[in-house]
């Protein structure tokens, strides 16, 4: 049952999840901001476009730039250890989504689902989130994390839109 | 801006960082993980999402007893409760119809870039033409 459920295991996802969380505590502790993702999106589009929905950002679009930054470097950084092999644990289900590549002497990793649908669900991403004032980040870690009825009501929504969505686009027979 | 604490940059970059590695490690980075999460082929994502919100939660709710205020910022720490609206229903909507098609949402994409996922910028693309959309048609 347990191996239906969760074919990879569930260590990589709670720990994944726990350094998530950490990255947020971090930030939190030094700062008192609850730092969510999708807000970049806007504040950087506040250096290109003088709309004033975007200018609202502008004191806060440095930092942001930086967050996004660090969370690429980061994610560049797993890829250079443990997704290299470099640092093996048991806690790291590598699966098999995807293609893995070699570059420059780091394991690199790409899609295999299709370029039409990662670009147009990333147009509904952001228009939604910025509509919605929050994306898994803001809403379901930092908002969840308050106890925020709003937070619960946006994870709600988008979770179970998102089911039903990714059923139908599967019943569809579109893969990956 | 300038009168900043000279560690506020370096922290938030530190906790990108951590953020982003996380993000790597337990997959979000890879859109087929989520997708497989919402077809129900493999239930792992609440434990990243909901752990997450646990670790921070228990910041949110610490902090602010042993302290007043952020040493970088001078910011109290408070509760920061976004006000609800029904934008908040149709944006999570709007938004839940993106996640479900792509398996991608705006961290865990620049985390996707990190691992080398350079189609993940057919995505990126995507989100930042939604988000001027919105914020064209809003101002």
């Amino acid at each position: 049952m347990a191996a239906e459920l969760f074919p990879n295991g569930i260590s990589r996802y709670a720990v994944g999840g726990f350094l998530v969380g950490l990255g947020v505590v971090v930030i939190y502790i030094g700062t008192g901001i609850p730092a969510g993702a999708s807000t970049f999106l806007e504040s950087t589009l506040s250096y290109f476009s003088g709309q004033s929905r975007f200018q609202q950002y502008v004191s806060s679009r440095n930092w942001r730039v930086v967050f996004t930054l660090g969370i690429i470097l980061g994610a560049l950084a797993f890829a250079a250890t443990v997704q290299s092999g470099l640092i093996s644990t048991s806690l790291y289900e590598p699966g098999s989504t995807g293609t893995l590549y070699e570059f420059a002497g780091i394991t690199l990793w790409t899609t295999s689902v299709q370029p039409w649908r990662l670009f147009v669900g990333g147009i509904f991403v952001g228009i939604g989130t910025r509509i919605g004032k929050g994306c898994t980040s803001g809403h379901g870690v930092c908002g969840v994390g308050s106890a925020s009825k709003t937070s619960l009501a946006g994870v709600g929504t988008f979770l179970l839109v998102a089911i039903i969505t990714a059923q139908i686009v599967a019943a569809l027979g579109v893969s990956p | 801006m300038s009168d900043r604490h000279p560690l506020f940059i370096p922290l938030i970059l530190v906790g990108g960082l951590i953020f982003g590695f996380g993000l790597g490690f337990s997959h979000m980075a890879r859109p087929e993980v989520v997708l497989n999460f919402l077809q129900f082929d493999d239930l792992g994502l609440p434990f990243v999402m909901f752990g997450a919100a646990i670790v921070s939660g228990i910041a949110f709710w610490a902090l602010p007893r042993i302290r007043d205020s952020a040493p970088l910022t001078g910011s109290r720490y408070e509760r920061r409760l976004k006000p609800f609206d029904k934008n908040v229903l149709i944006g999570g909507a709007v938004f839940g119809v993106g996640w479900g098609l792509s398996g991608i949402c705006p961290g865990a994409a620049y985390a996707s870039l990190g691992v080398g996922n350079v189609t993940i910028l057919w995505a990126l693309a995507g989100m930042f033409i939604g988000a001027y959309i919105q914020g064209y048609a809003r101002s």
